[in-house]
């Protein structure tokens, strides 16, 4: 992996984000020419210029749609993708295990026990959202609290097993708190608690705080991909190379929890994309960090915006989660690639 | 940095213990291994030939004493910069993601890596020159999890040659290879030590460095089962007994019959065959080898092989 390929490959896959990213504000209910949809997105920055005259009543109609509609939908789930795959990228390498995912150390379900408490409790929107990244940072600490000599040890052996079992078991807990949950919900909230949980980007207002972990989560970890490159030969290797393992291991788990943390107090737990798709980039193009981190961003927010492009067209009006879409596709093309793999 | 690669590489403990639970390994050690000079550690399982090697390349604190490389210890060295000095290659790497072999050797070039941390030209000459050296050249795009186990511990041996550290330790670099192999590797480490430093910072100022300082300047220091290719490869042997004794010293004047026998707890003699001669077992039911006992320690730890060694 030289650089030139890395930000070859970077390239590719921003275009095709791009693609999807058009693909998404131009279909649906009310299809949009793509020279429409720029036209909708530059005219809030035109605004005090004279209005073009070619923009009727209905011209102004799609361009709505566009921003208000399409727009922070296909961002949240450009954003929460990327985010996810990401953060799966990141726990593969800091518990040496390609079945690790953003979900496995137990963030996820954090979140979800609190923001289906709010949601039988009834409460708006805003405040869904607040439990549900409350709950996230709840189970992170308490992760970390109770593995964190896992994390810090510095001995030879390895340290992941059973910081990948505390999480687990962690997370099997809130498991049953979930269930236990929607055993007792009642009936009128069922549909939207399921909903949550399967993952889904109804949300309306454009999602800068999740833009916002995203960039900071890859400002925060990208740097530091030579010493992830390091740390996948094990822990004595990369001491021996001069890599703080301890440290470096503490950012990787805070880090992807975050990352995760951010995506699903905003779209729920939308699933596989954080197994798949970093796993997908490694098949077809090698296992280099400092190349795949950035690209499973890219890959991953191309891939939910894309799913949630069926999720709302497939059976158009109705609307299905995009978690179920992730899922759906997900798992035939994993195992097609991983059965097809020649070495 | 520069300054530093062209100095002769020392390394010297300075009255180490160490435990392993309430086990001594190795009680009040001290000794300097010098440039030039190369090491092996033997000793029975569990013995602590891991655990001294670990604690030489400073991935673990000494449970009493200290470690110094070029006189300064271990403790206040930046991890970068005591990489770029020296290398260790621990026992048996375990792989979790296939990765090609040039970029599992490449790793080792991490200490050297400067801006973004993408290898330049110069990494990937070392790294294409490690491999070639153990026979490794037409590997270069092979998947780790698809080599053997010998396989993998010559690019695990290349790697950390790879990584041009003065002091290089080697926790059993032999497991896994079959004869000829152990034989190559430890003739191409024994030429590496013997060379001088060819840092690219030695090319480019060319006459000065060459002609003040033919002395060598490297070091090695590798554990390993097999005394014979010990007392042929090596020119110095660290001999521990495990229960805190080490005995350190010229291969030949430490890997006796006597010492080794005494350090293993079963007798061994030492047969010659012209400019051959090898420490070989001795048959146990001759009797006179059954009253070779006194050279046997009444210590029961030092038999059984318990914890890694």
């Amino acid at each position: 992996m030289t650089a030139r390929r890395a930000a070859a490959i970077w390239a590719v896959l921003a275009v095709l984000a791009l693609a999807v990213l058009v693909a998404s504000l131009a279909l649906g209910s009310v299809p949009v020419a793509p020279a429409r949809v720029l036209a909708a997105l530059l005219a809030p920055l035109q605004d005090g210029q004279a209005t073009p005259y070619t923009h009727g009543a209905s011209g102004d109609l799609a361009g709505e749609i566009v921003r208000t509609l399409r727009l922070p939908r296909a961002l949240a789930g450009f954003s929460c993708g990327a985010l996810l795959a990401l953060a799966g990228a990141l726990l593969q390498v800091l518990l040496r295990n390609p079945l690790a995912e953003p979900y496995v150390l137990g963030v996820s379900g954090g979140a979800a026990t609190f923001a289906l408490f709010a949601m039988m409790a009834g409460c708006a929107t805003w405040m869904v959202d607040a439990s549900a990244c409350a709950g996230a940072f709840a189970s992170i600490l308490l992760v970390l609290g109770l593995a964190r000599g896992e994390l810090w040890r510095g001995e030879a052996q390895q340290a992941s097993p059973r910081l990948l079992l505390t999480g687990a078991v962690i997370a099997a807990g809130w498991g049953a708190v979930i269930t236990l949950l929607l055993t007792v919900a009642p009936e009128g909230r069922l549909r939207g608690m399921l909903f949550w949980l399967t993952g889904d980007l109804n949300g309306g207002t454009l999602p800068w705080s999740a833009l916002a972990a995203l960039l900071l989560a890859l400002l925060a970890i990208v740097p530091a991909a030579p010493q992830l490159n390091v740390l996948l030969r094990g822990d004595a290797t990369a001491r021996a190379l001069g890599v703080p393992v301890a440290r470096l291991r503490l950012r990787i788990y805070l880090v992807a929890s975050l990352a995760t943390a951010a995506a699903v107090t905003t779209a729920g737990t939308i699933g596989f994309i954080g197994l798949v798709v970093p796993h997908m980039l490694r098949l077809v193009l090698g296992n280099d960090q400092r190349m795949l981190l950035p690209a499973a961003a890219l890959a991953g927010g191309a891939a939910v915006m894309g799913a949630d492009l069926v999720a709302r067209t497939a059976i158009a009006p109705a609307q299905l989660p995009v978690g179920v879409i992730t899922a759906l596709a997900g798992v035939p093309v994993f195992l097609w690639m991983l059965l097809h793999r020649r070495r | 940095m520069s300054d530093h690669l062209s100095v002769a590489v020392s390394l010297s403990a300075q009255r180490v213990t160490l435990r392993a639970g309430a086990r001594t390994l190795l009680a009040d050690f001290t000794h300097t291994f010098h440039a030039g000079e190369i090491w092996c550690i033997a000793g029975p399982n569990g013995a602590g030939k891991t655990t001294l090697l670990a604690t030489l390349a400073g991935l673990r604190r000494p449970d009493a004493g200290h470690v110094e490389l070029d006189g300064v210890r271990l403790s206040d060295w930046p991890p970068v910069r005591l990489a770029q000095r020296r290398a260790l290659l621990p026992q048996s790497a375990h792989d979790a993601f296939s990765a090609s072999v040039l970029d599992v050797v490449l790793l080792n070039r991490f200490p050297h890596l400067s801006g973004w941390g993408w290898e330049r030209a110069e990494d990937r000459a070392a790294a294409y020159a490690a491999l070639a050296q153990f026979g490794l050249a037409e590997y270069v795009a092979r998947d780790v999890l698809s080599l053997s186990g010998g396989e993998r511990q010559r690019v695990a041996i290349a790697a950390t040659l790879c990584q041009h550290a003065p002091l290089m330790l080697l926790d059993e670099p032999l497991a896994h290879l079959d004869l000829h192999h152990q034989i190559g590797c430890l003739e191409a480490l024994a030429a590496w030590a013997r060379e001088a430093e060819h840092t690219p910072n030695a090319a480019q100022e060319p006459t000065q460095q060459r002609t003040q300082q033919p002395t060598p300047q490297r070091s090695l220091l590798f554990s390993c089962h097999d005394l014979n290719l010990a007392r042929r490869f090596a020119t110095h042997a660290l001999l521990l007994d495990g229960a805190g004794g080490a005995t350190a010293g010229p291969v030949r004047d430490v890997l006796t019959p006597e010492l080794a026998s005494r350090a293993f707890g079963y007798p061994l003699t030492l047969i010659r065959d012209g400019d051959a001669e090898a420490l070989v077992p001795a048959l146990r039911a001759t009797p006179q080898f059954g009253s070779a006992a006194p050279h046997r320690r009444g210590d029961p730890s030092s038999n059984s092989s318990n914890s890694s060694s």
